[in-house]
């Protein structure tokens, strides 16, 4: 029996193994369901092995290619180069886009605000003459442009249509030798006529020279040469000589100033005023004042003296503004004999508060008004001599700090600047 | 390493003798044919082909000259690729291992397996019986009528797979215990 297992030993454990197999398989089939702790075995067995070649691969691989092998890096260089510039250019381009929009609003803008009819234009050609100013304009008959139109921006005027197709206009330039238009100067309203020298300075002709016309002035459309509608504005005046019989003015146009790309083409021109101001006025901000001024509060003590701000003038002024409203006297009121407001009872000072703390400071002022601004806190009339008791002048002091008697015989010398506010 | 003659059959038993291995490389050379069948293919497609697990198993099979060595080999590395493969039922390429490590124990046996050209006839054999076997258990046990046996296909890489294996086995000879 011993001899005859020994004999078939092997044949036996090979059934016994296949048949464990068949088993596990149709135990799987059968059931549909997986035996999963021969796989969590499997796979944990080999899953670190798996990391560790991973990891030495990777090692090895970024190792290799950072460096030894840099045979890729020139050429990589190279196409990050040409991405960068691509990228340069794309950046270009989408800030071009960017203020190409926002000069689209700004003519929108200026559109609506405008009383004329206008038409948005883009120059897309230049004139084929060198020495011409003359540009091509998306814009033709199709869109209403005819041949005589003004071309304008919202800075100024920029030309005017010579020539009308159905698609596109050709467009005279105000720098062109052959451009004219009528100009009024805005502060004086010198009539004349703004012609092109082929330069980027235009000249303003015909203004006789007893006309005043002054550099720095603004030109706007006069509307006489029926082209551009009048108050649109056309340059400022950079130089003016007086010559016979007409002065020489060279204009700035203003138009031209920011590169010509978006136009807009009068197609039907409504006269405005001229304005009073140039066109660019923009508010000033004030910022408030800083918290804890103690003249600022409107719960003011009353009979204290206001804080005035500004000169010392004006200082004193307040002073006694306030001490003549203490006594219910209004400036400006009431006919001759009236009872004038006791200057002698001032109200204690709290604007200057190191008066008290520094007594030579009324010693040494240069003049009588000067000493007056920094009064003690105690009445200069009882210590009159504290505050101008000059040396040199001993009795102009008394005089001034009294000032009924000061105002009669010398009233600029105790008095503010122009006596007491009336 | 050398070759015996040109006697491919052994006269007895006694004649063949039994290769021992450490048991590091009894462990970590299947581990790594396992790991060779389910990583390298991910950075070089073109060496799918090889069934680097079947060949492991036939050599150590055949060097062993033990059946049951041979079906446990065969039956632990096929349970191994079975469990990699969530598609494959735990089972199919065990017993197809295992029938492959004992048959291949059983001819290492008779013949002298140091012989190159033994080895190429035997992996060749081995693998064409490999891909029939899984074929003929698929369709049989897992129903899986719609498969189809590509002969010629099966064959051109039965003989790329027996070249590899003839230096495979020459770099595992390397690995063999000594005296």
């Amino acid at each position: 029996m011993e001899s005859l297992l020994n004999r078939y030993r092997n044949i036996t454990v090979l059934l016994l193994v296949i048949f464990a197999q068949l088993v596990l398989l149709a135990i799987q089939v059968k059931n549909g369901a997986d035996v999963p702790l021969i796989r969590v075995w499997t796979v944990t067995a080999v899953t670190p092995v798996a990391r560790l070649v991973e990891g030495m691969r990777g090692g090895g691989s970024g190792f290799l290619h950072n460096y030894v092998l840099l045979r890729d890096t020139s050429a990589e260089n190279r196409h990050l180069q040409t991405e960068v510039d691509r990228l340069k250019l794309d950046n270009i381009f989408l800030k071009n886009e960017l203020n190409r929009a926002d000069r689209a609003k700004a003519l929108e803008v200026f559109q609506r605000q405008t009383a004329s009819k206008m038409v948005a234009a883009t120059i897309f050609m230049v004139g084929a003459v060198s020495n011409s100013k003359v540009v091509y304009v998306d814009r033709g008959t199709l869109s209403g442009v005819q041949r005589g139109m003004g071309v304008v921006t919202p800075d100024g005027i920029v030309g005017k249509v010579i020539a009308a197709y159905p698609t596109a206009s050709e467009v005279l330039l105000v720098t062109d030798a052959d451009f004219a238009a009528g100009v009024i100067s805005q502060k004086n309203l010198a009539h004349g006529t703004l012609k092109g020298q082929g330069t980027p300075m235009c000249k303003m002709d015909y203004v006789a020279f007893e006309d005043k016309i002054d550099p720095g002035e603004l030109l706007f459309t006069s509307g006489d040469d029926r082209i551009f509608p009048r108050g649109f504005p056309v340059g400022v005046v950079k130089a003016a000589r007086v010559a016979q019989p007409f002065k020489e003015i060279l204009v700035e146009p203003s138009g031209l100033q920011r590169g010509l790309e978006d136009v807009l083409i009068v197609v039907q021109g409504a006269h405005q005023a001229i304005p009073d101001t140039p066109p660019v006025s923009q508010p000033v901000y004030i910022a408030p004042a800083p918290p804890g001024n103690p003249g600022t509060d409107s719960g003011a003590p009353v009979g204290a003296a206001p804080r005035a701000t500004g000169t010392e003038a004006d200082k004193l002024r307040a002073i006694y503004k306030s001490a003549a409203e203490a006594q219910h006297h209004t400036f400006g009121e009431g006919g001759p004999g009236i009872k004038l407001p006791d200057f002698t009872r001032l109200p204690a000072p709290s604007a200057t508060p190191n008066a008290g703390s520094t007594p030579n400071t009324g010693a040494t002022p240069s003049t009588g008004g000067a000493a007056a601004v920094t009064p003690s806190p105690k009445p200069p009339l009882n210590k009159p001599g504290t505050l101008l008791n000059k040396p040199g002048t001993p009795r102009a002091a008394p005089e001034a700090v009294t000032p009924g008697a000061g105002r009669r015989s010398t009233p600029a010398a105790g008095t503010p600047p122009g006596g007491p506010p009336h | 390493m050398s070759y015996s003659g040109d006697r491919i059959l052994l006269s007895s038993q006694r004649e063949g003798q039994v290769s021992r291995f450490r048991a590091w490389v009894m462990v970590l050379v299947p581990l790594a044919a396992i790991l060779f069948q389910v990583y390298v293919p991910m950075f070089f497609e073109f060496l799918k082909f090889l069934e680097m697990p079947l060949l492991v198993v036939i050599y150590f099979a055949v060097m062993r000259r033990s059946q049951i060595s041979g079906l446990a080999i065969g039956a632990l590395v096929g349970l191994a690729q079975d469990s990699l493969s969530q598609k494959t039922p735990l089972g199919m390429y065990g017993i197809v291992k295992t029938l492959v490590g004992y048959f291949a124990a059983s001819v290492g046996v008779r013949l002298d397996v140091d012989h190159a050209l033994l080895r190429l006839v035997l992996a060749y054999f081995f693998y064409v019986f490999h891909q029939f076997f899984y074929w003929v258990m698929a369709r049989a046990l897992l129903g899986q009528q719609q498969l189809v046996f590509e002969w010629g296909k099966t064959l051109s890489v039965a003989a790329l797979n027996a070249v590899v294996a003839v230096a495979l086995f020459r770099l595992l000879d390397r690995l063999r215990q000594t005296g």
